[in-house]
């Protein structure tokens, strides 16, 4: 079975659309997916079928509202193998999930202790442990990476230790790209008895995101990098370790008895989801997950690395652009400069036609700084661009670089 | 160097019909003002957005305003220069009566001064009215 480019691009009603009269090509998917009608459709029918409330209706409503959510539910812990649907939070993107567990870590850090993460953290899993190891006199550690954007590890295996707490990764670079090692990482952060979490916004999309092989202890991704809604993402954590986690946000829906004096807290997960929760964005992310894991994965995950090696290749010919994030296992992201071009400019000349990439520090300033750079252009690409796609990317770059000589 | 006036400039970017010379056109706009040296460029100049930086000079006159703009990217510089045909030695209610958004979008650029394009053209534009209503009262 291979991929049928042409029926998957006819799922995203967006891609056909035309920008200053020229034809859109995408390629800004690592800050967000298109939608794929699947889960357009499954969004209108909650609000136009069965919009109620969940867990606590007593009527049809609510129960068919409830039976779709906690569906969804189940879709996400079988597409990673989670071992059980309660070790599935919802929260509202990675950088809720990160949160959650920054902020119930702060309680029990304390002087001496570490916390581990890598220079090429997105903002949203440098600074919840930053603050946390700031609130709580803990130290922060900061893995370095080579000028090829892969991980330093004798520096990661130098500088874990007895001391070292959690280990915070990125599953993939947002703005070099870079594949990390995460199962041999997190087995010798275990080897340490560190807590593990995996940065996953940017790895979810690429397929085979197994958390028991991973062996870490939380995994967090956002809906919306996964062709599913914005405002809905995943922590997911293993039973053992969620079930006494601090709780976050108290209120409704994760209590169990309360009196005015005094409250104690539901069961996962439950307990980690106060609120009336975003009932609609859950089912658009289970129908994401549905539509994502019908797909032929061997051959997407073909695709996409031919799109990349395809923009690599023509990355390398263009005179005077230079790459940033050159390790060997990489997905999804070119990130480069344009002679001396400024990434912004080189942004406006190419959406000009019809090109949208990403330009700026990508949420990443002290990388940017590691690098000595202001930041970069970034173009990401998806399952659904094709190489034509790239081939365009490629011929806007020069006119770009012609007119900003 | 002057500026041409709004009015000219509204004028010279309706005689082109392809969108690389109005870019162009633009681009040398930028290229024609002054721009901040080094060590003007101080942090409390500093407007940032996440893609590009602005940092902006202001000074009372004889009774305008005026106005020295730089960017490290050279499209936004352009659209400085845009701005500064507005708004530079200009008196506080002139700048405060001139309409801005009306000015982009006869340019049909509005959507470089949207609220979500992080370029600083916005928060620009914001401090310099911003002057001009100190200025008054």
């Amino acid at each position: 079975m291979s991929l049928d480019l042409q029926s998957l691009r006819a799922q995203f009603p967006i891609l056909s659309q035309q920008v200053d009269g020229k034809p859109l090509v995408y390629l800004d998917n690592a800050a967000t997916t298109q939608k794929p009608q699947a889960v357009i459709d499954a969004i209108v029918s909650f609000y136009t079928q069965c919009n109620a409330n969940v867990h606590r209706g007593a009527h049809h409503l609510s129960d068919e509202a409830t039976r779709r959510y906690e569906k969804a539910r189940d879709s996400v812990a079988r597409f990673i193998n989670a071992s059980a649907r309660e070790e599935v939070i919802w929260t509202s993107g990675t950088t809720e999930a990160i949160n959650l567990v920054a902020n119930g870590l702060a309680f029990q850090l304390k002087q001496g202790d570490e916390v581990m993460v890598t220079e090429m953290e997105h903002h949203a899993n440098l600074v919840t442990w930053q603050q946390a190891c700031l609130k709580s006199g803990a130290t922060l550690k900061v893995v370095p990476i080579h000028d090829s954007g892969e991980l330093d590890m004798n520096a990661f295996d130098n500088l874990l230790s007895a001391n070292t707490r959690l280990v915070a990764i990125p599953h993939v670079s947002n703005a070099l790209g870079t594949v990390n090692p995460i199962q041999s990482l997190t087995a010798k952060a275990k080897q340490h008895g560190a807590l593990v979490l995996i940065d996953g916004a940017q790895g979810i999309a690429h397929g085979n995101v197994d958390v028991q092989s991973i062996g870490c202890d939380f995994y967090a991704f956002s809906g919306h990098k996964l062709f599913g809604p914005t405002g809905i993402g995943v922590l997911w954590g293993k039973q053992s370790v969620l079930q006494d986690w601090p709780v976050w946000q108290v209120g409704g829906e994760m209590i169990s008895d309360v009196t005015y004096q005094s409250a104690t807290w539901g069961v996962l997960p439950n307990r980690l989801e106060a609120g009336t929760p975003n009932i609609a964005g859950a089912i658009g992310l289970g129908a994401a997950v549905d539509w994502f894991t019908a797909l032929d994965m061997p051959a997407v995950q073909a695709h996409e690395q031919q799109l990349l090696q395809s923009a690599t290749e023509q990355a390398e010919a263009l005179e005077g652009l230079r790459i940033i994030g050159t390790a060997p296992n990489k997905v999804g992201v070119l990130s480069f400069l344009l002679a001396d071009a400024h990434p912004a400019d080189v942004g406006f000349i190419l959406d000009r036609q019809g090109v949208a990439i990403r330009t700026g520090d990508n949420c990443a300033q002290p990388l940017m700084k590691r690098f000595g750079i202001p930041g970069t252009a970034r173009a990401s690409f998806s399952i659904y661009n094709t190489l034509e796609e790239v081939d365009m990317l490629f011929s806007a770059l020069k006119k770009a670089k012609m007119m900003l000589a | 160097m002057q500026l041409p006036s709004t009015d000219e400039i509204v004028d010279d970017l309706e005689f082109f019909d392809d969108w690389e010379e109005r870019y162009q056109y633009i681009i040398d706009l930028g290229k024609s003002i002054p721009g901040l040296s080094e060590e003007q460029r101080t942090p409390d100049r500093l407007v940032k957005g996440c893609q590009s930086n602005v940092w902006l000079i202001s000074g009372i006159n004889g009774g305008v305003i005026e106005f020295d703009v730089d960017s490290d990217a050279v499209i936004v510089q352009g659209l400085l220069a845009l701005v500064l045909a507005a708004y530079n030695r200009k008196t506080p209610q002139q700048i405060l009566d001139f309409d801005i958004n009306g000015y982009f979008e006869a340019l049909d650029l509005e959507r470089h001064i949207t609220p979500t394009r992080g370029n600083g053209l916005r928060a620009i534009v914001g401090k310099i009215q911003l002057l001009a209503k100190q200025a008054i009262h």
